[in-house]
C-alpha cells in the first residue's frame, strides 16, 4: 500500500502537469465558445438560405410549389419573375469574398452576365472557382438596390472554360442603354480623373469610402468624366482590396489624369461599376 | 526512514492539492486592481475601434477627440482604427481575444461583451475604476471635467451592467423612428394620427398598392412602391413582443421567443409581404432610399440614420434626380398600445479590455472616461440623431442651443435629426433594452432571422402555416444554437458535449488517487487506535 500509494500520487502530478501545462486549453476552449457565437450571428445570410431553401424543398402545402426548373438560357434568366427558382449555367470571371462558407461571384457566358450573391460554398470548393470555372448555379433571382442577382444559390462545377473581353460602354454612360450590361466585364476609355472633396473638404483624386469617411482597406471612390459628364467609380476592397494593382494604382490617382478602366458593371440604385484595372495614359 | 516516507507523502498531496487549488482558480485570483498613481514617466500606446455611420463627421471628431486628448496626455497615443459595422468589430474583438490582441478601448454592445466575458480576464470591470478617488469618474487627478456617475443618465448606465458589474460605459444613445411621407399618406385619404400604430400602419400601406391601369403604382406614378420598409428585423419583432407583453428573454437566458404571439406576428408580416405592402432592408435595400425616391411611405431605421432620412436630407445615398420632394414627419416605431408606447434603446458603449500592464489598462481608462466630456458628447450627438449619455451634457447651454435649432457653428442642424433625437428625448422613460446574457446576441440574430425567413418565404408564393411556423423555429433554433428550455449558459455548455478521452482519465486518477490517500489515513487511524487500545 506503502508503495502503491506515492506512485500513484507521481502518476497524478505527471498527469496533473500535463493538464496545466499548456495554458492555452482553457483559454482556447473558452475562445470556441466565443467563436460559435460569432459565427452565429454572422451566419444569418446563410441561415435564410438553408430556412428558405429547406422549407420549400420539404414543403408540399404550398400554393404554388416551384418546381424544380431545367437549366434555362439567359434570355429565359432575364425574363424570369423576381423571387422565382432560377438554374443557369455561367462562367466565373472573378471573385468577391469568401466567409462563412458563402461566396459572391460575378459570372458571365456569351450571352449575358450575372452576379451570384453569398452562394454557399465551402473554402475548399472556393479555391476551384478560377476565372473560367464553368458553374451550374441553382437559387433565386432577385434584386437588391437595383441590383438584380442570384441569392439562397448552390453551385456545382462543370466541364468547360470562358473568359469574357470587356466591352467598352463608354459611350453608354449615362444612357438608358447601360442598364442592358448590367454586371458585364466592361471597359471605359479616356475618361478624366476629376476631384472629389475629401472629409476635410479638400480636393481629392479619390477617398477612402464614398465620402472620405474612412481609412487603408476600406473601398476606395473616385470620379472619372467624359466630356462634362462626371461618373462615380468603386475599387471594392473585398474584390480587389490593398496590395493589388488597381488598389495601388488608384491611390496614385492624381486630377486630370486621363485613364482606361475595366470592371465589373454592379448596380446599386444606378450604376456602380466596380474597377478592375486602370492604366493611366 | 517511516517519518521521511510520510513526509514525502504529505508533501505529494499538499503540491497535489496546490495544484488543483491553481488550476481551478486563476480566473478568480487575477482581477485588475487600479494603481495608485498613474506613471507619467512612460509612453503608451492604446489602440481604440470606433464605429461611425460611414459618416465624414463623425470621422473627423473621433480624429479631434484623439487629437484634444493626447494634448492632455502627452505620454498616450492613441490609435484609431474606423468601423461602419457592429458586427464587424464584434468579429474581430473575438478572433483577437484567441489571440490576445484585443484593442485597449472598443465600442461595444452589451449583448456583445456578455460574449467577450466567455473568455478569461477579457473585458475590465469598471466598477472600482468608476470610484476611484483619483482617476474614477470625477476623480481629481483626471485632467478634463469628467462627469460623476450620477451625471451619467442611469437607465443608460445600467445598460452597461451585467451581472452586477459594470463592464461598460454608454457612448451615445438613440432608438428606431418612424420617417414619414406625410403627403403620401394624405394623398391616399388619411390623416396622420398623434401616436402611429401598427393598424394604420399596415391599412395605409395595403391603400398604396393601388395600381393605375398602366401597371404604375396611383400614389406615386413609379413602378416601385414598398409602402413599409424595416431596416432591423432584430428590432422589429423584439419591439413587437414587447409591446404585446409577450415573452422574449429572461435575465438569467432563459429563452422565449418561439410561441404563439410571435407566430401571429410572422402570419402578419407574411400577408403583408404577400401584397407587396411591407419588405425589410435585407431583401430589397435602404428605407432611405426607397423613401427619399417617393417609393416608400414608412421607413423605420434608426434616429442615428435620420441625417440620411428625408428629401432634403444632407446625406443622400441616390442621385438628385431621383429625389421627390414630400414632407417628413418623424414618430416613434408603431405601437400595438398608443397609450402605453415601448421602444428600444440602443447606440453604442464602451468597453476597455484587460492587459497585462495595469498602468496601460489606467490609460485606456482615462481615454474612455474622456469620451464623455461635453466636448465629446455633444459634437458627436450633433452629427446624427443621437442623444448624449450624460446629463451633464444633455443640460448644458452649448446642447440647448443646439436642440433649439442653433448649432454651436451657428448654423442650423437638419430637422429631421433634431426631431429624431427629440424623440428619445422625450421618451427616455419608454425605451426598454433586452437581457444581456451569453448568447443574447445569437438570440438577437434569430429574432430578425424570423421576419427575414418568413418575408423570403412570402415573396416566393410559399405556405405560411403553422407546420411553416413550426419549421422555422426549430431550424432557427438549431442553427443558432439555442435552447429554448433552458439558459443560455447551461446551452453553451451542452454545447461542449462529452468530456475528452484524457480528461476523463485524469479525472478519474484524480479520483482514486484521493481515495486511496483517505482509506489509508483512515487505515492509519484505526491501527494506531488498535495499538492504544
Amino acid at each position: 500500500m506503502k508503495k502503491i500509494l506515492p506512485g500513484l500520487l507521481s502518476l497524478m502530478l505527471a498527469l496533473a502537469f500535463v493538464g496545466c501545462g499548456n495554458t492555452e486549453t482553457p483559454v482556447s476552449e473558452e475562445s470556441s465558445s466565443v467563436s460559435s457565437e460569432a459565427v452565429s450571428s454572422e451566419s444569418s445570410e446563410s441561415v435564410e438560405a438553408v430556412v428558405s431553401s429547406e422549407t420549400e424543398a420539404g414543403s408540399e402545402e404550398t400554393e404554388e410549389t416551384t418546381e424544380t426548373t431545367g437549366v434555362m438560357s439567359f434570355a429565359e434568366y432575364e425574363a424570369a419573375e423576381l423571387d422565382t427558382e432560377v438554374t443557369v449555367e455561367t462562367y466565373v470571371q472573378a471573385k468577391q469574398s469568401w466567409w462563412d462558407n458563402k461566396a459572391t461571384v460575378y459570372g458571365q457566358s456569351e450571352e449575358g452576365a450575372i452576379f451570384m450573391y453569398n452562394m454557399v460554398c465551402s473554402e475548399e470548393d472556393y479555391e476551384k472557382l478560377l476565372p473560367g470555372t464553368k458553374i451550374r448555379v441553382n437559387g433565386f433571382k432577385s434584386a437588391w438596390e437595383g441590383e438584380v442577382e442570384i441569392i439562397d444559390a448552390t453551385f456545382e462545377i462543370l466541364e468547360g472554360n470562358f473568359i469574357a473581353q470587356a466591352t467598352d460602354v463608354t459611350a453608354l454612360l449615362g444612357t438608358e442603354e447601360l442598364i442592358a450590361h448590367q454586371n458585364e466585364f466592361v471597359s471605359f476609355k479616356d475618361m478624366t480623373i476629376v476631384a472629389k472633396k475629401d472629409k476635410d473638404d479638400n480636393d481629392a483624386a479619390f477617398l477612402y469610402n464614398w465620402d472620405g469617411s474612412g481609412s487603408e482597406g476600406n473601398d476606395l471612390y473616385f470620379d472619372a468624366a467624359v466630356g462634362d459628364a462626371v461618373y462615380s467609380f468603386t475599387v471594392e476592397s473585398y474584390l480587389y482590396g490593398p496590395g493589388t494593382d488597381v488598389y495601388e494604382t488608384v491611390k496614385t490617382l492624381n486630377i486630370g489624369d486621363v485613364v482606361d478602366m475595366e470592371g465589373f458593371l454592379y448596380w446599386y440604385q444606378g450604376a456602380n461599376p466596380h474597377i478592375t484595372s486602370v492604366t493611366v495614359k | 526512514m517511516r517519518h521521511t516516507k510520510r513526509g514525502c507523502l504529505i508533501l505529494l498531496a499538499a503540491l497535489c492539492l496546490t495544484l488543483l487549488t491553481a488550476c481551478h482558480g486563476s480566473k478568480e485570483t487575477d482581477e485588475y486592481q487600479t494603481p495608485a498613481e498613474f506613471d507619467t514617466s512612460r509612453s503608451y500606446e492604446i489602440t481604440f475601434w470606433a464605429k461611425n455611420d460611414t459618416n465624414k463627421n463623425q470621422t473627423l471628431i473621433y480624429e479631434q477627440t484623439i487629437r484634444e486628448f493626447q494634448a492632455l496626455y502627452p505620454n498616450i497615443a492613441v490609435n484609431l482604427r474606423l468601423y461602419t459595422d457592429y458586427g464587424k468589430i464584434y468579429n474581430d474583438v473575438i478572433t483577437n481575444i484567441a489571440t490576445r490582441t484585443t484593442p485597449n478601448v472598443c465600442i461595444t454592445y452589451p449583448d456583445h461583451i456578455a460574449t467577450y466575458l466567455t473568455g478569461q480576464n477579457t473585458v475590465v470591470p469598471l466598477d472600482d475604476l468608476f470610484t476611484d478617488r483619483k482617476y474614477g469618474l470625477g476623480g481629481s487627478e483626471v485632467r478634463f471635467e469628467s462627469p460623476s456617475k450620477e451625471e451619467i443618465v442611469t437607465q443608460f448606465l445600467e445598460e452597461c451592467r451585467i451581472g452586477g458589474t459594470y463592464y461598460a460605459i454608454p457612448y451615445m444613445r438613440s432608438t428606431e423612428a418612424c420617417y414619414v411621407n406625410k403627403d403620401f399618406v394624405e394623398a391616399l385619404g388619411f390623416t396622420l394620427p398623434e401616436v402611429l400604430t401598427w393598424d394604420f400602419v399596415w391599412e395605409v400601406s395595403e391603400a398604396a398598392m393601388q395600381k393605375n391601369p398602366d401597371g404604375t403604382f396611383a400614389v406615386n406614378g413609379q413602378n416601385v412602391m414598398i409602402p413599409f420598409l424595416y431596416k432591423s428585423t432584430d428590432n422589429m419583432m423584439i419591439q413587437m413582443l414587447k409591446q404585446k407583453n409577450a415573452g422574449y428573454a429572461t435575465g438569467d437566458g432563459r429563452i422565449d421567443l418561439f410561441h404563439d404571439t410571435t407566430k401571429e406576428i410572422l402570419f402578419t408580416i407574411a400577408g403583408h409581404v404577400k401584397t407587396g405592402a411591407f419588405s425589410t432592408f435585407k431583401s430589397s435595400g435602404y428605407p432611405a432610399n426607397f423613401l427619399n425616391a417617393g417609393q416608400c411611405i414608412f421607413a423605420v431605421d434608426s434616429t442615428a440614420g435620420s441625417t440620411w432620412m428625408g428629401s432634403e436630407a444632407p446625406l443622400l445615398d441616390i442621385s438628385a434626380d431621383k429625389i421627390v420632394p414630400f414632407e417628413t414627419c418623424v414618430y416613434p416605431v408603431p405601437q400595438f398600445d398608443a397609450g402605453n408606447p415601448k421602444m428600444i434603446s440602443q447606440g453604442p458603449s464602451v468597453c476597455i479590455f484587460r492587459k497585462e500592464d495595469p498602468q496601460e489598462v489606467l490609460a485606456s481608462w482615462l481615454f474612455a472616461q474622456y469620451l464623455l466630456t461635453n466636448e465629446v458628447q455633444i459634437a458627436y450627438a450633433g452629427t446624427e440623431g443621437y442623444v448624449p449619455v450624460t446629463l451633464k451634457a444633455q443640460q448644458s447651454e452649448v446642447y440647448r442651443d443646439y436642440m433649439n435649432g442653433t448649432a454651436p457653428d451657428g448654423s442650423e442642424p437638419y430637422s429631421v435629426k433634431l426631431a429624431a433625437s427629440k424623440l428619445l428625448l422625450d421618451h427616455v422613460d419608454d425605451t426598454f433594452v433586452t437581457p444581456v446574457f451569453n448568447g443574447s446576441a445569437s438570440l438577437r440574430d434569430a429574432a430578425g432571422q424570423l421576419i427575414e425567413a418568413v418575408n423570403k418565404s412570402a415573396r416566393r408564393k410559399q405556405t405560411v402555416d403553422d407546420a411553416y411556423i413550426e419549421k422555422l423555429y426549430t431550424e432557427t433554433v438549431a442553427l443558432y444554437h439555442l435552447n429554448p428550455d433552458g439558459a443560455g449558459a447551461a446551452d453553451r455548455k451542452a454545447e461542449l458535449g462529452e468530456l475528452p478521452g484524457m480528461a476523463v482519465a485524469l479525472l478519474s486518477a484524480l479520483g482514486l488517487t484521493w481515495g486511496c490517500i483517505l482509506f489509508y489515513l483512515i487505515y492509519g487511524w484505526i491501527r494506531r487506535r488498535k495499538r492504544h487500545n
